[in-house]
Order: C-alpha cells, then structure tokens, then sequence
C-alpha cells in the first residue's frame, strides 16, 4: 500500500503493522503540564495520539493546541474536529494552521451535543457533518483547494480519519453507514469502545462482505473498566454504548481493590480475541484518565514495541 | 403552523405594569390552533389579569379583540380608529404578528403575550411539535420526508450519528431519533438504497444565515 502522506500513523498500517493509537483528553485550565505528562506515559508504546476536541461538550484547552505541543514533544497527534463549535470557515482555517506545524492526522467528528456538557444554553453550529467533513479535508488535501474553490498555498497533508459505533441503532445501517464514510474520504476508522465482542465480530463480517476493510483501517477502540461502577455507568449512562451484562458481572464478582486489575485483564484479552479478526488493522485505546495504563495495555497485547520505535 | 405558548402571567404583568389602558390583541390562526392566542386565550388572560390588578386595587382598562390576521395590513387597519385609546397592546399573535402590529402602529407599545416556538403540528389536543426551520431549500425529497434540519438535534445530513439509541436521540430519550426515522421511511418506500447517497454541503445562504429573507413574485404583485 502507498502513502499519500507524510503521516507515521498512515505508514505503520501501509508497512501491514497492528497500529496503537490512544487518546488524550486537553485539561480544564491552560496547564500544557497535564498533557506533558499524559505523553510522556504512552509516548514509546503508540504510533499516534488522539485529542480529543471539548468531549462531551464541556470546555476545554484547544485540541489545536495540544496538538502542536504534543508535535513538538517529538509524537504523533491525531487531530479529532468536530463540527458542533465551528462553520465551514473556522474548520478549514484550524485545519491549516494544523498543516502549519505539520499535524499529518485528523479524525472528523460531528460531536456530542452541546446539552451535555458545561454549555447547554449555547448555540450549536453543525455547517457541516462529520461526513461532510471528511470531504472538505481530502478537498483540500487533494484537490489543494478551498471549499469556496481558491488554490490553497501549501496544501495540509492529512491521513483521514472518522468514528465509527458499530453498537448504536439502527444497527442494519451500521455498514452502510461505514461504506458513506469511506466514500465521503475517510482512510482510518476508530471505533467507539468494543465490550460485545460477539456484535463487533458480526459489524466486522458486514465490512468485510463489502469489501470495506480493504479500503479504510479499521482501529478497534477499547476502554478498560476501572471498577464495575464505570462499567454500570457506560452500560446505563453512555448513549451508543453496549456493555454486555455478563461484562459487568465478570467485574462486579471481582472485590474493589482487584477490579481495576480485572478491566485491565478484559481489556487485553479483548485485544488478543480482535487481533484475529480479519480486516481489524489495530487498537485505538481510550484510558480515560488512566493513560498510565496504557504500556501495560500495549505490551499484554503482543503490540510492543512499536514499528520504527 | 406557527405553534407558540403564552408567557407565565407574572412576566405578562411586569410587560404592562405602567400601562392604565390596555388592549390583549389576539389572531384568529396558528395561534388559535394552537390554543395560545386566540379569542377563547384572549378572553381568560384578561379576566385573569382584571382579577389580578383589582387584587392589588390598581385601576387598570383591560380590553380584549380578535383579528383575522396579525400578519395582514389590511385586517390591522381595522384598529386604526381605536388603536389611540390603549396605553399598550398586549398581542397574542405569534412574533410576526406582534411585530406588524407594532409597525403599523408606531406611537403604541406592543408586547408580546406569547413566546413563538416553532413551526410545527398538532399530534393531538395539547401536544405540539416541530416540523421545519424553514431553511429555504427543502430537503424532504432526499430524507424520506423527514426533516433533518429540524428533527435532528445536530441538524446532520447524513446522519444518524453514534448516539442514536433504540430509536431515540442521545439528548433526550422521549425524543425520536430523526435519522431513525428517515431510515425507517426509506424502508417503507423500498428505497433504503437512497441512504448511502451522501448528501451535499448544504448551501445555509437560503436560511437565516444569509440575512433576513424575503419573497418576491412579481406575478402576484399588485
Ligand atoms: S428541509 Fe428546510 S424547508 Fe424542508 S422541512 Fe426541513 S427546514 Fe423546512
Ligand atoms: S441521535 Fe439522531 S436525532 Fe439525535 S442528534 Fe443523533 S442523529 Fe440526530
């Protein structure tokens, strides 16, 4: 497979590697020190490094500007976007000043809604859609062109990314769905957090019946459970998240102080069960708050060390 | 129509505090429909606000009238000849008309009884519902007739997003998801194949984003 651009994160999936992406979450304050230290914990056993854009719509420090920190640390940053805060001009205007520090990967996202965070009486924008997104950045990128139509001097290099939630309703559309995303331009997937492996797998045959995984790389998205309330509380509170009920069992039967170690046993078996699930090309892992967990993760996975590393 | 829903009493109150005369102006259309402002609303909110004001022993003219329209010059000339008698109108038309209201009659403050919410339906006597932002380029051919401007909380075009749940929107679980229901009518009408058509950036010049709108026809220009 050629690259298209200059990102690691795209060359690991071309060399035929498992990719390991993982995610950090901006802090509530201007403190780069945070985001310092989250790296520093991840920073040998992934390929490229999400941040996220004001998840679930409570402010935060810009994911621009982790980004370019994290650059400038010596990772990777995937740029995640979503189209709730911005219109069509900001958009294409963050996704150049990404391209001016040579950020080489983005994930479009449409966003959750505003309601749920420390802004509900805000307005949302929604110009676009992720989809919509999706075609804007690989217009720029191949096109080097505004959505207006100008020539961009300079043209951002993006590997191209989307999410995908093979567990949200109605489940029929789920490929379907896949298929308009690689059509709108994605090249990468991360999907949302996989607990029912059984509904991923049955997602997955769907991808592949279509041919699909031959076009996008797919990223399973994990999540360990840090005790069984976390696992309640995505089972009940979380919407699109499915959590088996004999998930939360297996970490409810476990006593306080040994469950975190039992979401960090699931968690790895998941990954060693999705490795052998054919048109699965790596792990994107989101621990939330607890990215210190992340080599353990990588390394009880087989996934370490890291191409090129 | 045009669904609306009359203000709490007390800021109806605060609205005409300093007014010794006072004339409730309802509309005899969607706000009628919509129990809101029409002659039967005009008609409690005034006795409820006699009774208010003589409570308080402060002397105050509450008058009540109903037009055809509040949106039409011609049914508001009908005021012409009464209109100096008011210290206020007190309109229960929805914005529109309260502000054509206030146009015609320039000397005269007019408030708003009402809060204008939507435009929308009557899925049955007492509940309402949004059906349209008039965005100025209708859609419905493509979304299976089902507005995804107005019924998705993220206004997605090609949608649903991840947080689609069972049929209801991540934001509020009484609340249809718009994009299950838009599958579900592609379903119905054997073109579920239309789904996987991505829907165009959406050219927003055609709604409020381009500035305030307005219709020209020539032909039907008197
Ligand atoms: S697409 Fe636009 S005009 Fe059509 S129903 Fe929706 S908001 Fe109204
Ligand atoms: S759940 Fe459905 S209606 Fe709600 S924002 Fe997502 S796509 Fe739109």
């Amino acid at each position: 497979m050629s690259v298209k651009t200059p990102s690691r994160l795209e060359k690991v999936l071309a060399d035929g590697y498992f990719a390991v992406t993982t995610e950090c979450g901006p802090p509530r304050g201007s403190d780069l020190g945070e985001i310092t230290r989250k790296a520093e914990y991840v920073k040998d056993h992934v390929d490229a490094v999400n941040v996220t854009d004001n998840q679930t719509s409570v402010t935060r420090l810009c994911s621009l500007a982790c980004c370019i920190h994290l650059k400038q640390m010596g990772l990777e940053p995937v740029l995640q976007m979503v189209t709730r805060d911005r219109n069509r001009i900001a958009l294409q205007s963050d996704i150049l000043g990404a391209a001016g520090f040579d950020i080489h990967n983005i994930l479009c996202l449409s966003g959750d809604h505003q309601s749920f965070g420390d802004s509900a009486q805000g307005q949302n924008v929604h110009d676009l859609d992720s989809m919509q997104l999706l075609q804007t950045v690989r217009r720029m990128r191949d096109e080097g062109t505004f959505l207006g139509g100008d020539t961009i001097n300079r043209p951002p290099e993006m590997f191209t990314g989307a999410a995908a939630n093979p567990f949200a309703d109605p489940f029929e559309i789920r490929v379907p769905r896949l298929a308009k995303k690689v059509a709108a331009g994605a090249e990468f997937i991360q999907t949302q957090c996989i607990y029912n492996l059984d509904k991923f797998e049955e997602w997955m045959k769907g991808i592949r019946d279509r041919g699909l995984h031959e076009q996008v790389a797919i990223l399973a998205g994990l999540t360990p459970f840090k005790s069984a309330g976390m696992a309640r509380f995505m089972k009940n509170k979380v919407p699109g998240m499915d959590v088996p009920d004999d998930v939360v069992k297996r970490m409810a039967d476990q006593p306080k102080e040994k469950q975190p170690e039992e979401g960090i046993k699931i968690c790895i078996e998941s990954m060693q069960r999705l490795k052998e699930v054919e048109g699965v090309s790596g792990f994107h892992i989101m621990a939330i708050e607890w990215e210190q967990k992340v080599p353990e993760l990588v390394e009880g996975a087989g996934l370490h060390p890291r191409p090129g590393a | 129509m045009i669904v609306a829903e009359q203000k709490p009493i007390q800021e109806i109150i605060e609205e005409i505090r300093g007014d010794h005369s006072v004339l409730i102006l309802g509309c005899n259309e969607c706000v009628t429909v919509c129990e809101a402002g029409g002659k039967k609303e005009v008609a409690v909110l005034a006795s409820a606000l006699r009774m208010h004001f003589m409570q308080q022993g402060e002397q105050k003219q509450i008058e009540e009238r109903t037009l055809e329209r509040q949106c039409d010059q011609e049914y508001l000339e009908e005021l012409r000849d009464d209109i100096d008698r008011y210290d206020s109108v007190l309109s229960l038309a929805c914005g529109a008309g309260i502000q054509f209201t206030a146009e015609k009659y320039h000397a005269t403050p007019v408030y708003p009884g009402v809060n204008t919410k939507f435009i929308g339906v009557t899925e049955e006597r007492g509940y309402w519902t949004e059906r349209c932002q008039a965005c100025g380029q209708c859609v419905l051919a493509q979304t299976g007739g089902i507005c995804p401007v107005s019924r998705c909380a993220k206004r997605l075009f090609n949608g649903p997003c991840g947080g689609s749940t069972q049929g209801k929107c991540e934001i509020n679980p009484e609340l249809d998801c718009a994009w299950q229901l838009i599958i579900d009518r592609l379903k119905s009408l054997n073109q579920l194949e239309a789904y996987e058509v991505l829907a165009p950036i959406k050219d927003w010049s055609t709604d409020r984003d381009g500035g305030p709108r307005n219709v020209v026809r020539e032909d039907v220009e008197s």
